[in-house]
């Protein structure tokens, strides 16, 4: 039961929230607003908030320098491609932990969690050379076979947590029915678990999108996605502002507006459903 | 709900996932450990052959791997106690009605969505630049001194940029378990005489015990390895202020191009890690039963 | 065709044995009623029949022919669940249309058998929307619909009416008897109400802790349960059990009468007792009368009784429906 709140207080909530709120996203705003000033203005003191003169030009410097939509590419097709694939890979493992568990599922798991917990330099170098052996350093395949793996974890535990809100009785009423495994988690689970494979889905999009271990290292120039893009801003271009904040905004508008309208979503998955 | 049948199907499909996090685990891991024990030098081809533990000791001994070790712990610690206690709080705050919250709540999750390597670099050059960054602005106007962040107090700085990143989740996290809180024990709490704070202390704290594991959980996971902020903010330096161990193997390897010594130094971050993870999985061991 | 044999059935859980080794005949045209406590494997026996189990040991035979490693789908058989189990992001018709779409049925075969099913059912109206739009009830004719239009050798029902409310029980208990008399099927079901099971069961099998305790049509039961356990659970009120000198006076260990064959008197009679709580149901009065030794007897009155509490009555037990066990717990004939 809710109750009367006065309205002073709602005022005070309000202020307080909206203050720390425009604090927190002040950082990117402020990237935003200088990505459409000249250099000039970007560094002028005092500077200003929205009183200057508006410009794409840096955009289209951007662009020209380092070739924006290829690296934009490379991220969609690394993150997406991988989401995916441990998507393919999760799904049945996932309804194997669900719905036939065993004694050791919650080991499995565990382990499978653990793996996560592996620091990913322990393994740089194996990897590196191995890349480089194989001709995979600097590919797209190569990266999403890596994240791939290093999601694997969270995915499986994300579809795990949403199948085992399925009942076992829809499951058994398919094979009661007559629909031999297949059909029984293409037709019957997987259309019902739709909310939880999308948010899973979302979640490991992100997730690889922002991996900035891997795709650091890995790649150079070819493959090299978002990440790798604005981390060749640190110097000395860092110093143009302008260029700079234009950079960043596009590599992070498009994760960050995918988030922002999946977020209700994206919070169950986070937890691993632990938390409702 | 099992027979016969439908049990080796769930063997068959769960073992593509198995084999592979196996081999995932088990190729690079066994590699590295090989490696360890060679002196192995990328710009010293043919030089190669077991050295036994000498990596390890040039590693250990090495002043940097201390400083590395505390620095990894700090950048973890610090991070988990400004998200957590920050998270708490404005959890508490914006679990209040106010006006836009809907708003509010997309502004706070926003930095979440913002690669590590974009938010080193706003924040190092365009705040905490020395010069034209604009808390130097900021200081200036104050009629202080600027204060030079990520030469000064490079992991402190780092550590800033980072719990940035990461409140968010904390926030959203413990948001979400305020708002399963069941308003009637809070009620009946408040018939039983409890006092604001020891509402907050008896009866959310316990409720959030859980929420507070996950972000633990999951937040460790990912800051045990931080990496591309150091990259671009400080490069492990001034001097190895700000190298973290995942930081100090990647210069070693990749930089030094010495493959022995950086595996050796893997392998204790390894160790390091799995010191950690036995703590936490004991944890939410406890806190996680389904 | 539905019969169905269980020859030395068993089920085990690791060391739990929640099936002894149990036999069981089924015939055509049944409708069998498993009955008993929760716990006490009447779910699980359903679930062994519908192959969602493995048995431990034994066979089950189907139709003369051994079906025990024959997965569910192929066995014949139809299952309405207890949670419904209906497919929640496929409309009513698509989820009766489901086994036969499984089956690979062309379009037109499929169309025109889910709609003879929504007319048996009377699901026209709601048969495009999804199982997420319908009542309880309605969902029970869905699932009833999909398990009738696989035209089975035997449906399966696992405790299809614990979710209704009360009054819709009651008609969906005579939906189903009446299913059962114009398909000619067999059924089994599985039920912890023995209501249900006295009203709708051409044979009872009452079940405790995986033992079958006796098998029979409902006033078999009534009129002469084999045990203690039995003539305690079939039969509402309960039947009194008097254990002590009274039982012995009969030459048995305990002996038991049920409510309505205790004749009542103000006046006169075999055991002199005080009306404790009483219930008036209008039609019937339940007293509870304090018999001292005896302990407490439950009693019907037909219609209205007028006593009050703490007035004193006379009970004499009808001596053709007294029942006697022996120190087994076992009926005496």
């Amino acid at each position: 039961m809710s109750r009367a709140v006065s309205t002073r207080r709602k005022a005070i909530t309000t202020a307080a929230a909206w203050t720390i709120g425009l604090a927190i996203f002040f950082p990117i705003l402020w990237t935003i607003i200088t990505s459409f000033k000249t250099e000039a203005e970007a560094i002028a003191s005092p500077p200003s908030l929205f009183n200057f003169h508006w410009t794409l030009e840096n955009y289209f410097a951007v662009q020209e320098r380092s070739n924006y939509f290829r690296h934009f590419w490379n991220s969609v097709v690394i993150s997406l491609g991988s989401t995916l694939l441990g998507l393919a890979i999760a799904i049945p493992a996932a309804w194997s932990m669900a719905f036939v568990p065993t004694k050791r599922t919650k080991d499995v798991l565990m382990w499978m969690l653990s793996t996560k917990m592996l620091p990913p330099v322990g393994v740089l170098i194996p990897i590196y050379l191995m890349f480089r052996d194989t001709g995979l350093l600097d590919t797209r395949i190569g990266l999403v076979v890596v994240l791939t793996l290093i999601n694997l974890p969270i995915i499986v535990w994300m579809l795990f947590t949403y199948f085992k809100e399925i009942p076992g009785e829809i499951l058994e009423a398919s094979r009661m029915d007559g629909a031999t495994l297949r059909s029984e988690i293409l037709y019957v689970l997987t259309p019902m678990a739709v909310p939880g494979i999308a948010s899973t889905l979302l979640l490991n999009v992100i997730l690889a999108w922002n991996e900035a271990f891997w795709t650091l290292n890995l790649t150079a120039a070819k493959a090299a996605p978002l990440t790798a893009f604005i981390a060749s801003y640190s110097s000395p271009e860092g110093l143009f502002y302008a260029k700079l904040s234009a950079a960043s905004t596009m590599a992070i508008a498009p994760i960050l507006i995918l988030g922002w309208f999946s977020q209700k979503q994206l919070v169950r998955g986070l937890t691993f459903g632990a938390v409702k | 709900m099992a027979t016969q049948h439908s049990r080796s199907a769930a063997r068959l499909m769960i073992s593509p996932a198995v084999l592979l996090l196996l081999g995932w685990m088990i190729v690079p891991l066994a590699m590295t450990l090989y490696f360890s024990f060679q002196r192995y030098n990328l710009l010293m081809p043919g030089q190669g052959g077991f050295v036994g533990f000498e990596n390890y000791r040039y590693f250990l001994s090495d002043p940097a791997f201390f400083s590395a070790l505390t620095n990894t712990l700090l950048l973890v610690g610090g991070v988990l106690f400004i998200t957590v206690v920050g998270g708490v709080f404005l959890a508490m705050l914006m679990d209040q009605p106010f006006w836009g919250q809907g708003i509010v709540r997309v502004l706070v999750i926003a930095p979440f969505f913002v690669m590590p390597t974009v938010s080193a670099l706003v924040w190092k050059n365009m705040f905490m630049n020395p010069v034209s960054g604009l808390f130097a602005f900021l200081a200036k106007g104050l009629g202080l001194e600027p204060f030079d962040f990520l030469a000064q107090a490079p992991l402190m700085s780092i550590i800033l940029i980072v719990s940035w990143q990461w409140l968010p989740f904390a926030t959203l996290i413990l948001l979400t378990a305020f708002q399963s809180l069941d308003s009637e024990q809070l009620e009946a709490a408040e018939m039983d005489g409890a006092s604001p704070v020891s509402r907050f202390l008896f009866i959310m704290l316990p409720h959030l015990s859980r929420a507070i594991t996950v972000v633990i959980l999951i937040q460790t996971i990912f800051l045990l390895s931080i990496f591309a902020e150091i990259l671009v903010t400080t490069n492990g330096g001034p001097g190895t202020a700000s190298t973290n161990l995942t930081y100090l193997v990647y210069a070693q390897s990749l930089l030094q191009f010495d493959v022995g010594g950086g595996s050796a130094g893997g392998v204790i971050a390894i160790i390091l890690a799995n010191i950690v993870a036995i703590f936490l999985m004991r944890m939410i061991g406890k806190n996680l039963e389904t | 065709m539905g019969s169905i044999q269980l020859k030395k059935v068993e089920k085990r859980f690791g060391d739990v044995v929640v099936i002894p080794p149990l036999d069981l005949e089924i015939e055509d045209g049944d409708f069998v009623v498993f009955v008993g406590p929760s716990g006490c494997g009447k779910s699980t026996l359903l679930r062994l029949i519908a192959g969602l189990e493995d048995v431990s040991g034994g066979t089950i035979e189907i139709n003369g022919k051994d079906a025990t490693s024959v997965p569910p789908a192929k066995r014949g058989l139809a299952m309405v669940f207890q949670s419904y189990a209906l497919y929640p992001h496929m409309s009513v018709r698509k989820n009766i249309a489901f086994p036969l779409r499984m089956a690979g049925m062309s379009q037109a075969e499929q169309d025109a058998k889910v709609n003879a099913a929504a007319k048996v059912l009377n699901l026209g109206d709601y048969i495009d929307r999804r199982p997420g739009q319908l009542s309880g009830g309605q969902r029970q004719r869905v699932a009833i619909g999909r398990a009738i239009v696989r035209e089975p050798d035997a449906f399966l029902f696992d405790e299809p009416l614990s979710n209704l409310d009360a009054a819709l029980r009651v008609n969906m208990r005579l939906e189903i008897s009446e299913l059962h008399s114009t398909l000619a099927t067999t059924m089994i079901y599985v039920t912890h109400d023995q209501v249900e099971a006295m009203t709708m069961a051409d044979k009872i099998v009452v079940l405790q802790a995986g033992h079958i305790e006796q098998v029979g049509s409902p006033l078999e039961l009534y009129r002469s349960p084999r045990n203690l356990f039995v003539s305690g659970f079939i039969g509402s009120p309960k039947m009194n059990h008097i254990t002590g000198a009274e039982a012995a006076k009969h030459g048995a260990t305990t002996i038991g009468i049920r409510p309505e064959h205790i004749d009542l008197s103000t006046t006169e009679g075999m055991w002199k007792g005080v009306v404790g709580v009483s219930e008036h149901l209008g039609s019937d009065t339940f007293l509870r009368v304090d018999v001292g030794d005896l302990g407490t007897i439950t009693v019907r009155a037909s219609g209205e009784f007028a006593v009050h509490r703490g007035d004193t009555v006379y009970l004499t037990p009808q001596a053709m429906h007294l029942h006697r066990f022996g120190p087994d717990g076992l009926a005496i004939r």
